[in-house]
């Protein structure tokens, strides 16, 4: 077991800080400028699932592989919506769901952001118009950032963080 | 009484291929229903249409599929889980969804309808009781600690061991039944698609089968070939994945932290390759709409080569940490008699012996072609499952090979003409990571007119339920995970 442990510290598989992209700097502008001075360089992220197809909850899991390693930047998820800062939610928020959705956006502190996550929760893409569907995370709480993509990857994921801490 | 006297006499329905359908009346739905109870044949499904339902049989020796269909003009039919158990979720999704009555099943509470697709409040869930003195309950879910799918446990203890674990699904459903009626091929395939993410390569392979079958078109080699690969990449990066998440569960986290390395090289090679880390959308009815190339080729095989030389290490470091070995040998058992009544798929049966793999058993292309093994175990505990995973990826490993040797020349996909015109019934079985997936359809102008898709984990969740009986609740995440099943391929 020594040997895999120092394996693993011999090669850092981290990759390079992704670039700025200035399409989503200025989706970035849409949240409080606040939110760096109260919050700093931490982050807690409380990821919902809203009736996602897992695809979405695949690429976010992979956030914390070596090779992204989220927790570097000062963002990491936590097992309850009380000590998170940023809910990220995916799917396209089933009836289901609503009720569970709306507890944990309550349960959460201010001040507190929404992320939707992947195409489902912009709008239901694929599910959209079903009777068991509301159609998109805003139908149900306020959005502060939108990450599109069905799933959008993890390079894409951590972009989007990433501009939830610049100013 | 057998399969064969049932189906003689019966009328035989046109059109629905590559297995048969047969009309039936209410005396030989029942008689098939005693075959099952009498665990002379598996249930591969149950679903419904506006009036009629229908079941899917496995005979297991001489493998073959058949589809039973019985009429219900006022909406009720012999219920099949009255006596056979792994029919009783089905039913009662069926009954919410197509207002069909399953006449003599005791549990028809409501299984997909929360109550909240009408805007009237919705009822209380009565759970089942639970009688004993000290016992205590812990509710968990829908929302899950970790970065996973809602669904809700209700676990009844004793002190720190469990004597019930109720499961309440649904959580996830989002109307993909209705969503595919009157939809065309390409939507629903891209619906199909997305009924669970983990395996939206088997989904599209099971759903572009079931849609050739009914059309009678044959995917060219060169395409059939390619799902395979696709095929094949999905169960290694999921069974990688799984393999360090279980032991994570376990509290060796560095497990985890290698195998989500080799998850993630596996990802990268099928973009680079496919173009999409999952291989969403990447097959097409008729073939494949990804061709891959020489390098594409060169960058499997470098795939390859890695995970051979870095998986042993860490299968021996499973192998020899006692403290790990500690928490997966004798967790969770599911015993062969109830896998094998419940037709449970993939690793979950056949870790508790059940020898069942529709790649061989009802083999398709590219597989009636490679030359394979289906490891079995006949633990049943969190430990045969991990072991499953392992050998399986051993196997992909060699049909990838197999695959890349032998990559037929060609067109990767033959041009559909009757894609928007065309009409018929198929039924397709693929085996997805996690198990098989059926998927049967009816197709009436190039449109769906019903298509039912029957996940794996249909015939899992239950058994998770069995299997955690007496263990301890700290030990409920390992024993999960070892199953893995899917919320979103059951809620649909």
């Amino acid at each position: 077991m020594f040997n895999t442990l120092l394996q693993g510290l011999r090669k850092p598989l981290t990759e390079p800080k992704p670039s700025d992209d200035p399409e989503l700097a200025a989706l970035g502008a849409t949240l409080d400028k606040v939110a760096r001075r109260k919050l700093g360089r931490s982050l807690s992220i409380r990821e919902v699932d809203a009736g996602s197809c897992n695809g979405c909850e695949l690429e976010i899991q992979a956030l914390n592989n070596a090779f992204y390693d989220l927790e570097r930047y000062g963002l990491r998820f936590v097992a309850s919506p009380r000590h998170a800062d940023v809910l990220l939610v995916t799917g396209p928020v089933v009836k289901n769901m609503r009720e569970a959705l709306e507890r944990t956006w309550r349960a959460t502190p201010d001040p507190k952001w929404v992320v939707a996550v992947g195409d489902c929760a912009v709008d239901g893409h694929v599910f959209a118009n079903s009777y068991a569907v509301t159609g998109g995370v805003s139908a149900v709480v306020p959005v502060d950032l939108v990450i599109r993509g069905c799933p959008p990857s993890p390079t894409h994921l951590l972009r989007g963080l990433l501009t939830l801490l610049q100013k | 009484m057998t399969l064969d006297t049932i189906v003689t006499g019966a009328r035989r329905i046109e059109r629905h291929r590559d297995w048969p359908r047969f009309a039936v009346g209410a005396d030989a739905w029942q008689e098939a229903a005693g075959l099952l109870a009498r665990d002379e044949l598996t249930l591969l499904s149950v679903w419904g249409e506006t009036d009629r339902v229908h079941m899917a049989l496995l005979q297991a020796e001489s493998p073959r599929v058949v589809v039973l269909s019985l009429e219900c003009p006022d909406h009720r039919y012999p219920s099949i889980g009255a006596v056979h158990p792994a029919a009783i979720r089905l039913e009662r999704a069926m009954r919410d969804l197509f207002k069909l009555d399953p006449v003599g099943l005791r549990d028809i509470r409501p299984w997909l309808n929360h109550g909240r697709w009408t805007d009237e409040p919705p009822p209380a869930y009565g759970f089942l009781p639970v009688e004993g003195e000290g016992l205590h309950q812990i509710p968990v879910g829908p929302v899950h600690a970790g970065i996973i799918e809602p669904g809700h446990f209700r676990f009844t203890a004793d002190g720190e061991t469990i004597v019930r674990l109720e499961q309440r699904l649904g959580y996830v459903h989002k109307g993909i039944d209705t969503l595919l009626h009157g939809a065309t091929l390409p939507h629903a395939l891209r619906i199909a698609g997305r009924t669970s993410g983990d395996s939206t390569v088997a989904y599209a392979f099971g759903f572009c089968r079931a849609v050739e079958a009914a059309l009678n078109i044959t995917a060219p080699p060169r395409g059939a070939a390619l799902r395979g690969v696709m095929a094949e990449m999905e169960r290694i990066a999921n069974h990688v994945g799984d393999f360090g998440a279980v032991c994570n569960d376990a509290a060796f986290s560095l497990m985890m932290a290698h195998c989500a390395v080799l998850r993630e090289e596996v990802l990268r090679c099928a973009d680079a390759c496919f173009g999409h880390r999952l291989m969403m959308d990447r097959i097409a009815v008729g073939g494949v709409n990804a061709d891959l190339d020489g390098i594409g080729i060169s960058r499997i095989r470098h795939l390859i080569a890695l995970l051979r030389a870095r998986l042993p290490p860490l299968v021996t470091l499973f192998e020899e940490t006692a403290s790990l070995q500690d928490r997966t040998v004798g967790a969770g058992i599911v015993h062969r008699d109830l896998a094998c009544r419940f037709g449970a798929g993939g690793y979950v049966g056949r870790a508790s012996g059940r020898d069942f793999d529709t790649r061989r058993d009802l083999a398709y292309p590219p597989y009636d072609g490679l030359q394979f093994t289906v490891p079995m175990l006949p633990e049943g505990d969190v430990n045969a499952r991990i072991w499953i995973r392992i050998r399986e990826v051993e196997q992909s490993l060699s049909m990838l090979e197999q695959l890349l040797a032998s990559l037929p020349a060609g067109v990767a996909c033959t041009p559909v003409e009757d894609m928007s015109s065309g009409s018929g019934e198929g039924i397709a079985l693929i085996e997805a990571f996690r198990g098989d997936v059926l998927v049967w359809l009816r197709i009436n102008d190039g449109r769906i007119e019903r298509c039912h898709l029957r996940d794996a984990s249909w015939f899992q969740w239950p058994l998770l339920e069995a299997a955690i009986e007496g263990n301890i609740v700290a030990d409920f995440p390992l024993c999960n995970k070892s199953f893995n099943c899917s919320y979103s391929g059951h809620d649909l």
